[in-house]
């Protein structure tokens, strides 16, 4: 299959015997799912709900839907690329061996960025919660937000310190306890056990359904993401897992479809509980859409379980981020994209260390200085970014490596209409952010340009250019 | 003093020993351990080693 010796020791990285100090091989296919919905189901107890703002119920449900056939391509990619690109960094690595150099650097940078923000975003939800709960306990005062946002950065990086296992453990637990809230607010609510309290009828009628006609629908595009987003996050953990061929395509679909019903039944419980206008105004109207939702029923037990959904999804999801993000960071340092320093791997905890601890001052300053909508908008734009380089990326693995030339652990049907499809949602998505945040888009294009130049003119000539490429596969087609 | 603002102090001060914990291992690692030997890991290990396997 390979067309070169891959015990040779002078090729860097494919001596088997290289690595003393390496990540752990610890994980399943059910870390990797909690991995993938714990990043993202905070985005279904709140955030999801400015859609509605944007366009009514109907085009949030319009938006949750391509935004779901939008990750359902992406879930789908991700499957086939990584179980196949089995190292850590994700879309960074793929990025490396597929396209080339500046586009990885680029990519990594979208993801240490996208995780990185979308870290500091859950920290400060989570100060806000703690704020709420202090308020409705009737404290009178007013609560300082700060120690515990400083409180969840510093004790999910320890955790993320001390070992990928029992991360990722903790989130399989927190990420099952949020989900099975829905579950339990949706069989309460709807009929099934108790009487329906749903008011679709009257809430969903006449202007209400689509306020703002069908431009409206394009601009809930935009918030649409947030059912999903970071679900791509599955295959940072592609160094870790005892079988990457299995537990990555298993893991990520799984993830994919337990979102695409989270999604469609928090929709449904909203609307049908929570006037549209109260519901799309994210600020001053419903910040918790699902706790608000258990809170309209009365019941004092559903109250109190959506309310620790609401923090276990903002903790997962932080805490995913904090293994993302590191890992990206971590193996951008290995190949010396960045200083090498961040290549480290601790000898106890078999962790990227360094990559952690760096990290955290940035999150900190983020979550104590920056506003929320901006943190998340340049999540999103980052997050978009690299959607965009994922069907660039599959058309070219396919062409370059057709089916059959090497080892898939997993072939994604229909190539390429996946991909067409997610670079046409790519640019629908672009042009309803372009409407909404037209210059924070341009100033992170403006950004990425930059740090581009300084890529090309400065920091590839530290980069070990032959010894980056370590999959042992033959030459690319036309090379 | 209120059980929150009791509370306020108590995540200031977790989250001081967490973060403490963090910097003192990082140092007695890094000075426990060659520079060579914390930079070893690399891309690739366990495709060469099923390959090596099979091969």
């Amino acid at each position: 299959m390979a067309e070169f010796d891959i015990t040779s020791t002078t090729r860097d990285g494919m001596g088997p015997h290289g690595t003393q100090v390496g990540l752990l091989r610890v994980l399943g296919p059910a870390h990797v799912w909690a991995l993938g919905v714990g990043i993202v189901l905070v985005g279904e107890y709140m955030g999801w709900n400015f859609a509605v703002g944007k366009g009514g119920a109907y085009a949030a449900l319009i938006a949750c839907w391509l935004a779901g056939i939008l990750y359902s391509c992406v879930a789908m990619i991700d499957s086939e690329v990584t179980s196949t690109v089995a190292a850590a960094g994700g879309q960074y690595t793929q990025a490396k061996h597929i396209v080339g150099p500046l586009m990885a650097f680029n990519v990594g940078l979208y993801l240490v960025f996208a995780y990185t923000m979308l870290e500091a975003a859950n920290a400060i939800t989570a100060g806000y919660l703690i704020s709420e709960v202090a308020r409705l306990t009737g404290y009178d005062g007013t609560l300082d937000q700060r120690p515990f946002i400083v409180l969840v950065i510093v004790f999910l990086a320890w955790l993320n310190y001390r070992g990928v296992l029992a991360t990722l453990t903790f989130n399989l637990v927190i990420t099952a306890v949020a989900f099975v809230a829905i579950l339990v607010l949706f069989v309460s609510t709807t009929g099934l056990l108790a009487p329906s309290m749903m008011q679709h009828a009257a809430l969903m009628e006449g202007p209400a359904a689509l306020p703002y006609g069908w431009i409206g629908v394009l601009a809930a595009m935009h918030f649409g993401l947030w059912f999903y987003l970071g679900i791509e996050g599955t295959t940072q953990a592609a160094e870790e897992v005892r079988s990457p061929a299995r537990a990555l395509p298993f893991g990520t679909l799984a993830g994919i479809m337990t979102l695409l019903i989270a999604a469609t039944l928090t929709w449904y419980i909203c609307v049908g509980l929570i006037p549209w206008e109260f519901l799309g105004d994210g600020v001053n109207g419903s910040v918790a859409p699902l706790f608000d939702a258990a809170r309209l029923t009365g019941m004092q037990p559903l109250v109190v379980l959506l309310g620790v959904g609401t923090l276990f999804a903002t903790l997962a999801s932080a805490n995913g981020c904090i293994n993302d993000a590191s890992r990206a960071w971590f193996a951008m340092g290995r190949d010396k994209y960045l200083p090498g320093w961040f290549g480290a791997v601790h000898p106890k905890y078999r962790t990227p260390y360094r990559s952690i601890i760096f990290l955290v001052p940035i999150a900190l300053a983020f979550a104590l200085k920056a506003p929320l909508d901006q943190v998340v908008t340049f999540s999103i734009l980052s997050g978009l970014l690299e959607y965009t380089f994922m069907p660039i990326n599959m058309i070219l693995f396919r062409r370059k490596w057709p089916m059959h030339t090497i080892k898939r652990g997993y072939e994604h049907p229909f190539h390429p209409i996946p991909s067409l499809a997610l670079l046409a949602l790519c640019a629908v998505t672009f042009f309803a952010v372009f409407l909404g945040y037209g210059t924070q888009l341009v100033a992170m294009i403006v950004f990425y340009i930059v740090a581009s130049l300084w890529f090309h003119f400065w920091r590839y000539r530290f980069v070990a250019r032959a010894a980056q490429f370590t999959m042992p596969w033959p030459k690319p087609r036309g090379y | 003093m209120s059980f929150w603002n009791w509370m306020e102090y108590a995540a200031w001060g977790l989250s001081a020993l967490l973060g403490g914990y963090i910097v003192i291992d990082w140092i007695k690692t890094d000075a426990t351990y060659d520079e060579e030997v914390l930079t070893s890991s690399r891309e690739g290990e366990l495709e060469a080693m099923v390959e090596e396997h099979h091969g």
